[in-house]
């Protein structure tokens, strides 16, 4: 199990990553942590010729950004995210989604823009990504562009990045609208740490009376990209969350799934547990903004 | 591709070598520098069997290439014992609760533990089983791993009530 | 702290904590496994494997992969085929050839077709990517049912049909039992494909010297015979292989037989002149390494009386064996010595059936058969405790044989030799406080969730002695399994042992040391053990079998204890005295009614390696021993009814897990987990201990995990460690042990075997939990593994 040769470039700045994506060709691909490139690559599924080493690249790493949003340059590390408390207070659903991804040594290596970049279905960053509505920037030689999450993940990990752009930043909204934010994370695995074979995300803003105001749901593992539930967050608006309304916006989810079976679950099993994932997180996050609004 | 020239600091120690860029960090430190204690169980990142520290965080070095690894540290299993060739306090935990049998992914548990108990010398039992849990044994069943653990990190304690992270350096002979 | 033998005997250093030889060298990175060896020279090899499940191999195209740089030689299987003989099979099935390349046609999907020599792993597996196969595909057929049927495609179409073994054994008055019993019940439970999977692949390196003649072979290896069948197929005399046995083994638990691997490495290290290595890698390993493990449905009949008293068993094990026969067809055979577990059983009808498909192959899997068939029978007194409505724990006391009835013969002509059952599983339910374990149990439930405790009491047959080799195989008269150990004192007075086999982590050092220091009463840690290679050693047959403690146990004592009466005998001589009048104390030798007068260890050492004039009149100069033990009880062919003494030892395990199961993700998470546990004497409680929780952990993933799945396309999907899921920490709960030791008649000091604990029982105790959980919405599953998805369409049934 031993990667097919190629060449490396480990580049030292952002300019010389797009030079070299510009000049390598089709068949180049930037490395960051290599948690899914390189078992891959040795695997031989991934053959690129030029790989493109972004790890030294200074600029593509740190946490920062201000009131409104959450910046998470590309290559910062999962684990430097997970131990931020920044992330903790302004992206606490990232926060929380972070203890699921991999186990501690491949959170050491791996990054969080390699993980949307890489676009798995069920990976947990792309699905928070997408559940608070991300922005991401990528450049090119061409210049920076930015990129909705929305239109980001194409198909099963595929994206809108072209061959030539690196992913540098994430950009995390931060919900100060109002409200008092709630967040809700379960994933069904067979063990702990192994991809999840659903998981929901779920981010809710109550008022003081417990009435939400604002909901984001989104699945993973039951489309080849991850999805965005609206008919459940709008069922939830304007509710208080009581047990009937979530379980009947959760039932809604199901419904606008169509989802796979693989070697680990049944395609009726996603769907069942894509419900009782997409309930538990809701709860949890109703539970959580609950417990905010308790305190004095 | 052509060989190229890295420098890696491993176990304290300088090494410069010549390598193919697709050469794993894994098979660098086995075939080209012979420290075998480092053990390959699935080159594709489940199984942590051949987990080190770099630049003081565990990692896999099955998931890396060496190319990737220049100018960087690396500590193995080879680097925990004290020069004088003595057990370090976790090493010796591991034979005192026994917490191995045929060794195979013993390095990786050690090198895993050692990391924890470096940033945090008195873990929790779930914070032992997080540091290992991407660590696959076959033969114990874990139980006698997260007790040595436990006893190293307590032994630790007493010889050195004082030591915070990166505190407790001391070596203990057999 | 100090345990009893049989005859009441003290221990010095045996069933103390003591640290283990072996691990001195792990923790400091220095255990040195096959992948560690290099020679100079080394080439490396990588596979070319089959994608078909069924082809026939209408050419190889090998240029454009020797064009490469580094590489060396690309063989196929015409080649090896032409140069080589099938390897050996544990049945007489002539048309089943087997060889370690595929010849004409791949059976399986992953099946070697052409092995790639080069420099490094890296250009090694450049070579075969570029090498081309014409396959032509062919029906394939993957399940063991279908395998049956008249029209099913042919593995083997030499063969005839695709079932390899079928028997049919009646052990006793079973219709008679069947008709008197007062109920009957029938059922079917299934053993999915799983494996031991090491963390460490296979692996060997040969080394051909023209100049001996001998072919060096260093393995990760644990199997009988080992050199002799890679002489046999590589046509060598066996005098001309040499294994290394000083190979530290990353984990085995039955699967490392790489004799495929052997003979093709052996045969390309002498057809290119250099040192040849082969490292599987994950994938090759996972698919091709021929390590899968048993697949069995059974369907079971009991026959059982209102007061929960079983009476008889029908049992059908219909075993899917993958596209070659191998040894793990016998893995149906062994069950046969221990068919009615732990309970008094009158009468037992086994029906085995191997079946070849188009699957990988199965090779031995810890316990040999033993605990597929400990959960169907777990299962069948489970049922029956339902059906009467009898406490679980209750129908096994009553079935239980009983301490005063050892030895005891069962149906199938084994002969059980000691145990406690009832004060074990009495033991393991103070342990578990089962009233309150019950009342938690049921407070779970009163909150609504799926609670279940479950139960299991097996055996574990150990000390092997091959008898099932002559049952299934008559051509195979094998009657013993010996084992030896060779022990010396040298002039400087310090003792070493040899032993002559390879450890994959079962402490076979400390095993040897504790034996021999407590039978000389020297101090184990000044005792060496080694291992040598096969021409330098005496017979072996490998740790299998749960048979090391007994065996090589047994085998050191032996000459531990020859060793001892030379060193009393010299005593003897100088002092003039007889030796009855002589003690033996650590190592010197004393008159029993004058203590002051005594020779002295050294003195002893002195006068056998250096002072002839000073020895008894014809005896050997020096101090060294060797001993080779047969099985105790071993010896017999089976009868014309298949009637035949199985294992020597019967270790005892019961099992209470306590689980939890989430109503709405099927998920299974266990909360606790008990075992009492008797092996006789232990040894080394450190490594009893485990083992036992090693093979507890091993089973959960058995029960709960695991499985090598095919689709229909005849692809194995689970062939990766992102795919087949051995348990982390996260899934092994916090094991709580309690210890038990009825001893052994039969061996040395009392032990019985360990190397199979925790794994034997625990597949049956998880899934007796999740039925427990299940019973009260009247559900059941009788399947393995129990993974979150098959538990969660079961629940559906019952909540729409
Ligand atoms: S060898 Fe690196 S994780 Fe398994
Ligand atoms: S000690 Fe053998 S795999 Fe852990």
């Amino acid at each position: 199990m031993k990667a097919a040769a190629f060449d490396y470039i480990r580049a030292g700045d952002l300019a010389e990553v797009c030079r070299a994506l510009d000049d390598g060709g089709p068949d180049c691909k930037i490395i960051a942590g290599g948690q899914t490139l390189v078992p891959m690559m040795a695997m031989r599924l991934a053959r690129p010729s030029i790989l493109i080493d972004i790890n030294a690249v200074g600029e593509l790493q740190g946490i920062g950004g201000d009131e409104t949003s959450l910046v998470i340059k590309a290559c910062t590390r999962q684990a430097a995210a997970e131990r931020s408390p920044e992330v903790r207070a302004k992206a606490p659903l990232l926060a929380k989604a972070l203890r699921f991804v991999g186990h501690p040594q491949t959170r050491n290596r791996g990054t969080v823009g390699g993980s949307i970049a890489n676009a798995d279905p069920v990976a947990e960053i792309p699905l928070v990504a997408l559940t608070l509505d991300a922005g991401l920037v990528a450049e090119s030689a061409g210049g920076a562009r930015n990129i909705g999450i929305s239109g980001f993940f194409h198909g099963l990990m595929e994206t809108s990045l072209a061959a030539d752009e690196c992913l540098t930043e994430v950009r995390f909204p931060v919900w100060n609208g109002g409200g008092i934010v709630g967040t809700g994370f379960r994933e069904v695995s067979i063990r702990a740490g192994d991809f999840a074979i659903v998981a929901a995300a779920v981010q809710l803003a109550l008022d003081e009376n417990g009435v939400c105001k604002r909901a984001a749901v989104a699945l993973g593992g039951v489309a080849p990209t991850p999805l965005r539930i609206e008919a459940t967050a709008e069922a939830l608006l304007s509710s208080d969350l009581d047990a009937k309304t979530v379980g009947e916006a959760a039932r809604l989810a199901a419904h606008e799934i169509d989802p796979v079976a693989d070697v680990h679950a049944s395609a009726e099993y996603r769907r069942r547990t894509a419900r009782v994932m997409v309930e538990r997180a809701i709860l949890e996050a109703r539970d959580e903004a609950l417990g905010r609004v308790a305190k004095p | 591709m052509k060989p190229r020239e890295i420098s890696v600091t491993v176990n304290a120690k300088h090494y410069r070598s010549e390598v193919p860029p697709r050469l794993t960090l894994l098979d660098y430190l086995r075939e080209v520098l012979g420290l075998t204690g480092t053990h390959a169980g699935c080159e594709h990142g489940v199984c942590g069997a051949c987990s080190v520290i770099f630049d003081g965080q565990p990692i896999r070095s099955c998931l890396m290439f060496a190319i990737q690894a220049d100018g960087h540290e690396v500590e193995t299993v080879e680097g925990l014992a004290g020069a004088d060739g003595g057990l370090s306090p976790l090493q010796d935990a591991f034979w005192e609760a026994h917490a191995l049998q045929c060794g195979y992914c013993t390095p990786g548990m050690l090198m895993a533990s050692h990391a924890l108990l470096r940033a945090n010398p008195d873990p929790t039992e779930d914070e032992i089983k997080e540091a290992i849990g991407g660590n696959l044994c076959r033969c114990t069943g874990y139980q006698q791993i997260v007790e040595a653990v436990r006893l190293a990190a307590k032994r630790m304690r007493e010889a050195d009530p004082e030591a915070g992270p990166e505190g407790n350096k001391d070596r203990v002979d057999e | 702290m100090s345990s009893e033998a049989p005859e009441g005997r003290r221990f010095r250093y045996v069933s103390r904590k003591r640290r283990t030889k072996e691990d001195r060298r792990f923790i400091a990175g220095q255990g040195r496994f096959v992948a560690d060896i290099s020679l100079p020279g080394m080439k490396h090899v990588a596979l070319v494997t089959s994608p078909h499940p069924a082809a026939r191999i209408e050419a190889i195209r090998t240029e454009e992969a020797l064009k490469i740089e580094g590489v060396l030689a690309v063989i196929t299987g015409e080649e090896l085929a032409r140069a080589t003989d099938p390897l050996m099979s544990g049945l007489n099935l002539p048309d089943v050839r087997r060889f370690p390349l595929a010849v004409d046609r791949a059976r399986y999907a992953g099946e070697w077709v052409a092995a790639v020599v080069a420099d490094s792993r890296y250009i090694a597996e450049d070579g075969a990517e570029l090498v081309e196969v014409d396959y032509d595909p062919l029906p394939f057929v993957v399940d063991a049912e279908e395998a049956m049927n008249e029209d099913a495609p042919a593995v083997h179409p030499a063969h005839g049909t695709n079932v390899l073994y079928q028997r049919k054994f009646v052990y006793g008055a079973v219709d008679d039992d069947f008709a008197a019993a007062d109920h009957r019940l029938a059922f079917r439970a299934c053993w999915g494909r799983s494996s031991t999977v090491p963390i460490e692949t296979f692996g060997v390196l040969a080394e051909w010297h023209p100049g001996t003649g001998i072919l060096d072979v260093w393995a990760s290896i644990q199997m009988p015979k080992y050199p002799e069948q890679i002489a046999r197929a590589l046509r060598l005399d066996a005098n001309c292989v040499r294994v290394h046995y000083d190979v530290d083994v990353g984990g085995s638990y039955g699967v490392k037989r790489g004799i495929k691997h052997t003979v093709l490495v052996g045969y390309l290290a002498r057809k290119l002149g250099c040192p040849v290595r082969l490292i599987e890698d994950r994938l090759e390993n996972m698919t091709g390494g021929d390590a899968h493990g048993p697949e069995r449905i059974f369907d079971v009949e009991a026959a059982f009386n209102g007061d929960g008293e079983i009476r008889s068993l029908r049992i059908r094990a219909l075993d899917n064996v993958g596209a070659y026969a191998g040894r793990a067809p016998l893995q149906l055979a062994k069950p046969i010595g221990a068919i009615v577990g732990p309970y008094r059983i009158n009468s037992v009808e086994y029906e085995a059936i191997s079946v070849t498909t188009n699957k990988t192959v199965q090779e031995a899997v810890r316990g040999f058969g033993q605990s597929p068939t400990n959960f169907a029978i777990e299962t069948a007194v489970d049922k029956i405790a339902r059906a009467l409505d009898l406490d679980r724990v209750e129908i096994r006391k009553r079935n239980f044989i009983r301490k005063d009835e050892f030895p005891y013969t069962i149906p199938s002509g084994s002969e059980y030799d000691s145990g406690d059952y009832l004060t074990v599983q009495d033991k393991v339910l103070d342990l578990a406080d089962f009233p309150a374990l019950l009342a938690r149990r049921d407070a779970l439930r009163a909150e609504g969730t799926l609670a279940g405790i479950g139960i299991s009491s097996c055996l574990e047959p150990s000390g092997g002695n091959a008898a099932f080799e002559p049952l299934f195989n008559p051509a195979n008269e094998t009657t013993t399994w010996m084992e030896s150990c060779v022990t010396k004192i040298d002039l400087a007075g310090t003792v070493t042992s040899i032993m002559a086999t390879a450890s994959a982590g079962q402490g076979h050092e400390t095993l040897v040391a504790t034996v021999t220091a407590e039978e000389l009463e020297r101090d184990p840690d000044g005792i060496r053990v080694v291992r040598s290679d096969s021409l330098a050693s005496l017979p072996s047959n490998s740790p299998v079998a749960s048979r090391m403690a007994i065996m090589l146990g047994g085998a050191a004592s032996g000459a531990a204890k020859i060793l001892k009466r030379k060193l009393i005998d010299i005593a003897a001589h100088n002092l003039q005295l007889p030796a009855d009048r002589l003690v033996y104390e650590g190592g010197n030798v004393a008159v029993r009614d004058d203590p002051g007068k005594k020779l002295a260890w050294d003195e002893l050492v002195e006068i056998a390696h250096r002072k002839y004039h000073q020895m008894p009149l014809g005896m050997e100069p020096g101090l060294q021993a060797s001993y080779v033990w047969e099985v105790p009880k071993g010896g017999e062919l089976p009868d014309a009814d298949g009637r035949v003494r199985m294992y020597p030892c019967y270790s005892f395990e019961a099992h209470i897990p306590l689980i939890e199961i989430d109503r709405d993700t099927g998920q299974v998470k266990i909360l606790e987990y008990f075992i009492g546990h008797d092996c006789g004497t232990m040894i080394n409680p450190d490594i009893v201990h485990g083992m036992v929780y090693g093979g507890i952990a091993h089973g959960i993933g058995a029960a709960l995990y695991e499985i090598f799945a095919y689709n229909e396309d005849g692809q194995l999907l689970t062939g990766t460690f992102m795919d087949y899921l051995l348990p982390s920490v996260h899934e092994i709960p916090d094991i709580k042990m309690v210890d038990h030791s009825t001893p052994s008649p039969l061996t040395s000091m009392g032990q019985k075997g360990t190397g199979e604990g925790g794994y034997l029982g625990a597949p049956a105790a998880v899934a007796s939990a999740v039925n427990d959980a299940l019973a009260p919405l009247g559900l059941e599953l009788d399947a393995l593994p129990m993974r979150p998805g098959d538990i969660e369409a079961l629940l559906r049934t019952k909540s729409g």
